[in-house]
């Protein structure tokens, strides 16, 4: 189990409990939290569950796949900390992890 | 006044995602969701993958766990389905004989498997691939087939067919166009997924009409137009769908190929909206179209949550498709229907490359098959920025992060 916080673009916070083995995607869409849609399911085909991950937790959340970072390298407002979040398994390591959603996911 | 209270006929991708929408723009009003299956709304496109494949458990398939339904206060009536609308007095009413009033009624009621019109379609081991129960029952019997004959090299057929040769299953697959997939993408790259198929083992039959399904109780073989008999463990009919029509046209509302609605996706009674597989909508350049894809499920459900919430919008979302078959993930933007000429870039033979479609020197889709990045690219230019050349398109040291 991990708690995640996701951080709306106008600063809402929204606190979920997320399982092992469920990807960060998964989790939120389960809570319903605004901006991260995961339209495809968490099959890296869409990119609509774009995140940035609070530097802190860089390091805990792995590095970008290969065709997570493809797909990342046309998204809107990409930054260095930018991840797909259906490719981020959430497992005890991310109990705390902060993460912030952009102004949009299309 | 307060928010109408929203029924939702129908408990798909559309169907989930404006009750989603609908509460995280904090909607007041009450969400029923009307759901003629049992149990929880599900995603689709894994069914024919990952699904019927072994690789996602049921509790995955779930659009939404049980746990979403309460704290998010959309009522969820499962095993029911909607047969009939009463428009003058706002009610719908179900198989069961309840009937749910509703301030604003949105049919999201999908599609329906087309069936075969040959003698032996009825037959036992003749089987579809749309809902659940359909794949569990398939799923089941993939452990004991040696031969299938799948009908249909459209998505669904050529997924299923994948699945089944990568276990080892004799796959004959029986298209009665020239090529697969030929609504839904370019000579190129239609030739290319012919040739992988075939290189997996599957024989893919084309120019071909199914004349029969023969057998006794159950399909045993399938008889082409041409002659040939094919025997056969189990048959997949993948024909393509036709919307679900009828409850909106037995209410007078007006369908052709699907409920037409206008661009805010209304149908001509602004009670009741349709969105999804199920909505005929005027999309820029192509006119009335419908589409089946959860790219349009949902983003037709989040235009609709944003008119409910009175935010109103046109809906003019670029269309995208995708679809994996065995390792090959095959990404499409735009609608190719027209184009003249297409660009290649990349390498066929290396397994990545993309097909841009062009009509004259317009842009009109791309498919990528394993270059995601070309994906993201063209759903951007072909959603608004100024766009590429033909020229650019056929330069391979062209960036296309420029126009992007």
């Amino acid at each position: 189990m991990a708690k995640i916080t996701f951080i709306e673009h106008n600063g809402t916070s929204h606190v979920v409990e997320a399982e092992n083995g469920m990807s960060v995607m998964r989790a939120a869409v389960d809570n319903n939290v605004p901006g991260i849609d995961g339209d495809c399911g968490g099959e890296c085909a869409c990119a609509t569950c774009h995140v940035y991950v609070e530097p802190e937790w860089q390091a805990a959340t792995g590095a970008r796949t290969e065709t997570e970072e493809t797909m990342l390298s046309f998204a809107a407002a990409t930054q260095d900390n930018s991840r797909l979040c259906c490719q981020i398994t959430v497992s005890d390591a991310l109990d705390g992890l902060v993460v912030r959603t952009p102004d949009g996911q299309h | 006044m307060s928010a109408p209270d929203v029924v939702v006929v129908g408990a798909g991708h559309a169907a989930i995602q404006l009750a989603a929408s609908l509460r995280q723009g904090r909607y007041e009003g009450s969400i029923t969701v009307i759901n003629d299956e049992a149990g929880l709304p599900y995603q689709r496109p894994p069914l024919s993958k990952a699904y019927l494949g072994g690789h996602m458990d049921d509790a995955a398939l779930a659009l939404r766990p049980t746990s979403f339904y309460a704290a998010q206060n959309v009522g969820l009536i499962e095993h029911d389905a909607a047969v009939s609308i009463d428009r003058a007095r706002h009610s719908i009413t179900l198989a069961s004989g309840a009937i749910i009033p509703y301030g604003h009624l949105v049919l999201a009621t999908g599609a329906a498997n087309r069936t075969l019109p040959v003698p032996g379609a009825a037959l036992s081991g003749v089987v579809g691939l749309r809902s659940l129960a359909e794949t569990k029952a398939l799923k089941a019997l993939l452990p004991g087939l040696k031969r299938v004959v799948v009908i249909g090299a459209g998505f669904i057929g050529l997924e299923f067919a994948a699945v089944a040769a990568e276990r080892g299953i004799a796959v004959t697959v029986i298209e009665a166009a020239p090529r697969p997939l030929m609504r839904g993408v370019s000579a190129v790259m239609s030739d290319h997924l012919a040739r992988a198929h075939r290189g997996w083992g599957t024989t893919l039959l084309t120019s071909t009409g199914v004349k029969a399904i023969h057998g006794t109780g159950r399909a045993e073989a399938v008889e082409t137009a041409d002659g040939q008999i094919i025997a056969t463990d189990l048959v997949l009919v993948a024909i393509g769908v036709i919307s679900n029509t009828g409850l909106a046209a037995a209410a007078g509302l007006k369908t052709s190929n699907g409920i037409e609605v206008d661009a805010l996706l209304r149908t001509e009674d602004p009670a009741i909206s349709a969105v999804g597989d199920c909505a005929a909508f005027p999309l820029a350049g192509s006119g009335l179209i419908r589409l089946e894809s959860v790219q349009n499920a949902s983003d037709q459900a989040r235009a609709l949550a944003d008119r409910l919430l009175g935010k109103p919008a046109p809906y003019a979302k670029l269309p995208w498709f995708w679809s994996d078959q065995a390792a090959l993930k095959l990404q499409i933007a735009g609608l190719s229907g027209g184009h003249d000429h297409t660009v290649l870039r990349g390498d066929p033979a290396a397994g990545a490359f993309s097909v841009f479609c062009f009509k004259g020197e317009t842009l009109l889709a791309v498919e990528s098959l394993n270059r995601a990045s070309d994906h993201m690219a063209a759903r951007r230019f072909l959603a608004g920025t100024p766009g590429i050349t033909r020229a650019q398109a056929a330069d391979p040291s062209f960036d296309l992060r420029s126009v992007a």
